[in-house]
């Protein structure tokens, strides 16, 4: 058995049972952030789909993607989106060269 | 050309022909052990049981379960060998009452309503009633499957007739997944051929919209979001125009069911149309308002309870003894696929009720 049960994803919102305070205000910030603003509903699916790729969360990658089909968000949409979260992913490794390259430089330049 | 996606239920001999076996699978499992609360159970915690009609504004008629595409997830399970289609003495029944209804709008529905060989007689008359709002639910690919229904968007502009028509998506791919290869391409034919006489335009009355259901075990997203998004890509694409989107969510009923049943989608799509309960959906969900008549005349509180003949709980059932007063004072038939109906922003015939 995996530690991740898809099941548990239902259960999310009973996070607030044991701190109901805390729960709430993650429950109202959460909604408060993905309702339409400066970018739209769609817009914000796609991130929320690429961090949640990012971020190698299950849950994430299962709602967001049912959230992107809900509103019509193509496969092909879903793909590059996962593809500019993997960019960043290995940018953000590869640009840490630099700094091997300047510890080289400094110790054997 | 179109190809159909797959056969109807009745044509494999599927045990979910029987309507009794899919109103069986909604009553057991996850609903007969607790899981999940039933319909009945999650509407009595709101006291809106038991649900009762409100006035009669829509009166739906099915001419026939007969239609030129077998879709993926047809509620009516649909289809080329459906032979199921009501004739010209039921249509004369159906006009007496069209006269005489409080109703405000007909809704003619199928099947490709069209290919009922009385369809165009019975909208001739049905038209000289005086309703205001009469609807055909066209599939958009009867009007050019076949040249004598290539004149569809003349006859339906002739007689003032409010097209609604289905469109899953604006893509070919998933249009053509849900509703068989080549559909995406003669519905756009045939909505070019709609706007050519006049059908969509801003401001036009000849009215023409798309109904959007989900093609895979998901809900639909907001309407007005999947309004901007089929307007923008049909249009900009396509130069195609229409009015308003009705987003409907699709039913765990027929050959839907068997989809989530088959595709191991069943039970989770049950959770998300519990989880989406509204209750503020419950007082406008569409069997409050409409009446649905069958290709053989009998009553049913909606299009989807007609797929699964559980008929009127009222003494009158059949259009032949039709009776307003006494209808409205019937109780409403329910089960766990009304759960699709008030999910989110609810769903329709005419799109979100919520």
């Amino acid at each position: 058995m995996s530690y991740y049960d898809p099941k548990d994803l239902r259960k999310f919102g009973n996070i607030t049972d044991w701190s109901e305070e805390l729960g709430t205000k993650f429950f109202d910030y959460y909604g408060k952030v993905f309702e339409e603003g400066a970018l739209s509903a769609r817009e914000k699916s796609l991130i929320a789909l690429a961090v949640a790729h990012t971020e190698m969360c299950p849950y994430c990658i299962d709602a967001y993607t049912k959230d992107g089909l809900q509103r019509g968000i193509t496969k092909e949409e879903m793909m590059e989106a996962v593809h500019v979260g993997a960019a960043i992913k290995s940018g953000a490794s590869l640009v840490h060269g630099v700094m091997m390259m300047n510890k080289v430089n400094k110790l054997d330049g | 050309m179109t190809k159909l996606k797959t056969q109807s239920l009745h044509k494999r001999e599927s045990e979910l022909a029987k309507a009794n076996k899919q109103v069986e699978y909604l009553s057991n499992g996850i609903f007969a052990d607790g899981e999940l609360p039933t319909f009945a159970k999650k509407i009595k915690e709101t006291s809106q049981f038991p649900l009762k009609p409100k006035k009669l504004e829509i009166l739906q008629i099915n001419v026939g379960y007969m239609c030129n595409q077998v879709c993926e997830h047809c509620h009516v399970d649909a289809g080329p060998d459906r032979k199921e289609i009501m004739t010209r003495e039921t249509m004369m029944q159906c006009l007496e009452v069209i006269k005489n209804t409080g109703a405000h709008t007909l809704d003619l529905t199928g099947g490709a309503p069209e290919m009922n060989p009385d369809f165009r007689w019975f909208v001739e008359e049905a038209s000289k009633a005086g309703i205001k709002d009469f609807i055909v639910r066209s599939n958009l690919t009867i009007i050019v499957a076949n040249k004598k229904y290539h004149d569809l968007p003349e006859f339906f502009k002739k007689h003032n007739v409010h097209v609604v028509s289905s469109m899953p998506h604006w893509t070919k791919g998933k249009t053509d997944k849900q509703r068989g290869d080549g559909v995406f391409d003669a519905s756009i034919k045939a909505l070019k051929m709609l706007n050519e006489v006049g059908y969509g335009k801003p401001g036009s009355d000849l009215k023409l919209d798309l109904v959007y259901n989900p093609s895979g075990a998901f809900l639909p997203s907001d309407q007005e979001g999947l309004e901007k998004d089929f307007k923008k890509v049909l249009s900009e694409e396509f130069d195609i125009q229409f009015h308003n989107l009705f987003a409907i969510t699709n039913l765990p009923i027929s050959r839907f069911l068997d989809y989530l049943i088959a595709s191991d989608n069943y039970e989770d799509y049950m959770y998300s149309l519990v989880e989406a309960f509204n209750p503020s959906a419950v007082s406008n969900v569409m069997c409050t308002n409409t009446l649905s008549v069958s290709w053989d005349g009998w009553l049913y509180d909606c299009d989807f309870n007609q797929m699964l003949e559980l008929k009127v709980a009222s003494k009158v059932k059949h259009i032949s003894e039709y009776n307003e007063a006494i209808l409205n004072d019937r109780n409403i038939i329910i089960s766990q696929h009304c759960y699709g109906c008030t999910a989110g922003a609810g769903s329709s015939c005419q799109g979100a009720v919520a």
